[in-house]
């Protein structure tokens, strides 16, 4: 955590100075990659620079991070797929797990993978599990999964290897809005446990383009 | 306005792209073959970043039904007007009424078509690049249907120019494609570097805009082939368990968890999208310097490329 928490300072440093010749920058657990145009600043220029601001990282304090409300129903086996063989192999009632999972706070270490996709740490030590030992090949949109020491949210149909706990009526990537991604690096991340008349209630506002999340 | 009569397999409206958004997953996109789609451009009298069409193995059959002037570069796709031969890499006017047609590619995979003033489709995050996968830009983030109409926006009718014979590269022969080793080459054997240097490796048909998968000689990984995911560079040569490498392009995922061997010089990256399934290619390793060297070369190459037409 202290680490991806420099990778982020680094990257709010690299912004902040607008280092000559950088382009873009994608911040990951313990790196952050930096695009440059070599035609505008060389190499060994760069990596100075960058070792500079890479030494200020350690001390810059980052901007209060945005808290956003992901509401996500557990409760409904259609969306909460693998809610109760993930319960039994804790040894926990399949409500007790939806309680500890939505009961964390989760910091959003990186977007990556697919658009809109979060990496999150936060997760409670009790509910850790290995991933599934065979992925599947479709998850849907919106669900929650969690494996090892991760939570993440599938942003698109994708394949898969996280046990899915819930869904989430939000879309983090949505590609017709004018902002089509949800969440950021460094954002934390709170589930709020709706039932399935609840997830429906803000599936269809969301679709008609009259809901608002929540971020504090 | 453009009447769409047969898309194509795969025919997307790309521009140059719209890089800042990796860091929330988001790839740049764009034209594969980026120098053939600025020349398609410069011979309708466009500025470079003008919105024109990436045609895939075969091209589209299209209606004109405004004035306009077209030009199509890359893959050599035979080009017809009203069933007359047309030549590449020169500017075509057109009238109402005329139907253009690009053929099944005889060599290469990626054909571009640009039409003067360029297409006017809603600039998405600051780009008109379709993203398939993500849905994301062009016409409703798909790539083009029958029935289709594409609006242009208006232009004054540009002079008839041809590309210089130095900005048509030769498809036919395999190509040498240059790399710099890193970021994970110490994650392999010294053999498995040889493998990659030494070998001849094949295009796959599964290959796309995301990647270009290939099929060779086996990469030997020295401990394992999973790291703590990072971020993926255009051009990465990914290589999982299997020891075959993954050429990512511009629809790629921006982060994943494979050993990486080498990264790709963007100024090879469109010949390499250009390798036909089942044709061959060979990398050469080359030190930074050299690929910054190389860069520039192909930047100042990009700035003389037309000439007049007789």
């Amino acid at each position: 955590m202290a680490v991806n928490t420099r990778v982020r300072a680094l990257e709010f440093l690299v912004q902040q100075k607008a280092v000559p010749g950088v382009i873009e920058t994608v911040p990951t657990f313990r790196s952050l990659l930096v695009y440059y145009d070599p035609l505008v600043v060389g190499y060994d220029a760069l990596c100075e620079a960058l070792a500079e601001l890479a030494a200020q990282a350690e001390h810059v304090s980052l901007p209060p991070p945005r808290v956003v409300e992901l509401p996500c129903c557990y409760e409904d086996p259609e969306l909460g797929i693998d809610l109760a063989p993930a319960a039994e192999r804790l040894g926990l009632p399949p409500a007790e797990l939806a309680r500890v999972h939505a009961g964390a706070e989760y910091l959003v270490y990186f977007i990556g993978f697919t658009p809109g996709l979060p990496y999150m740490s936060g997760m409670p030590e009790r509910i850790m599990l290995p991933r599934l030992e065979t992925p599947r090949t479709k998850v849907p949109p919106g669900s929650v999964g969690i494996g090892g020491i991760q939570c993440c949210i599938y942003s698109v149909e994708s394949p898969g290897g996280y046990w899915i706990l819930g869904r989430t009526p939000l879309r983090l990537y949505d590609p017709d809005a004018a902002e089509p991604i949800l969440l950021r690096p460094g954002d934390h991340v709170r589930f709020r446990a709706i039932d399935r008349r609840e997830y429906d209630t803000i599936a269809s506002a969301v679709a008609a383009r009259t809901f608002t999340p929540v971020i504090g | 306005m453009i009447h769409v009569l047969e898309p194509g397999p795969q025919t997307t409206v790309q521009d140059l792209g719209r890089p800042g958004h990796l860091r929330y997953g988001i790839p740049p996109s764009g034209p594969i073959d980026r120098a053939a789609f600025v020349v398609a451009n410069r011979l309708v009298g466009n500025a470079d970043g003008a919105a024109g069409l990436e045609c895939t193995v075969m091209g589209p059959r299209l209606a004109i039904e405004t004035p306009c002037a077209i030009a199509v570069t890359g893959a050599e796709m035979p080009v017809t007007v009203n069933g007359a031969e047309a030549p590449a890499w020169t500017t075509l006017v057109l009238k109402p009424g005329d139907v253009v047609k690009l053929g099944v590619a005889r060599a290469g995979v990626r054909a571009y078509v640009a039409f003067s003033g360029g297409l006017d489709v809603p600039s998405v995050l600051g780009s008109r690049a379709t993203y398939l996968r993500g849905r994301l830009g062009g016409l409703g983030g798909r790539a083009l249907r029958k029935e289709d109409r594409l609006t242009l926006f208006p232009a004054p009718t540009p002079p008839i120019r041809r590309a210089s014979a130095a900005a048509i590269v030769d498809l036919t022969v395999p190509p040498e494609i240059r790399a710099v080793l890193g970021p994970q080459a110490d994650r392999f054997t010294d053999d498995g570097i040889a493998a990659l240097l030494g070998g001849e490796y094949e295009m796959l048909p599964q290959s796309d805009r995301m990647g270009a998968r290939l099929r060779g000689p086996r990469i030997a990984h020295a401990r394992g082939h999973d790291i703590i995911s990072d971020g993926i560079a255009l051009g990465s040569i990914q290589v999982p368990g299997d020891g075959q490498p993954i050429a990512l392009l511009v629809d790629r995922q921006s982060t994943g968890g494979y050993t990486k061997i080498a990264t790709i010089g963007s100024f090879d990256i469109g010949r390499l999208g250009q390798v036909k399934p089942g044709q061959r290619l060979r990398f050469r390793a080359i030190d930074l310097a050299e690929a910054h060297r190389l860069l520039r070369h192909w930047q100042a190459s990009q700035t003389d490329v037309l000439e007049e037409a007789t």
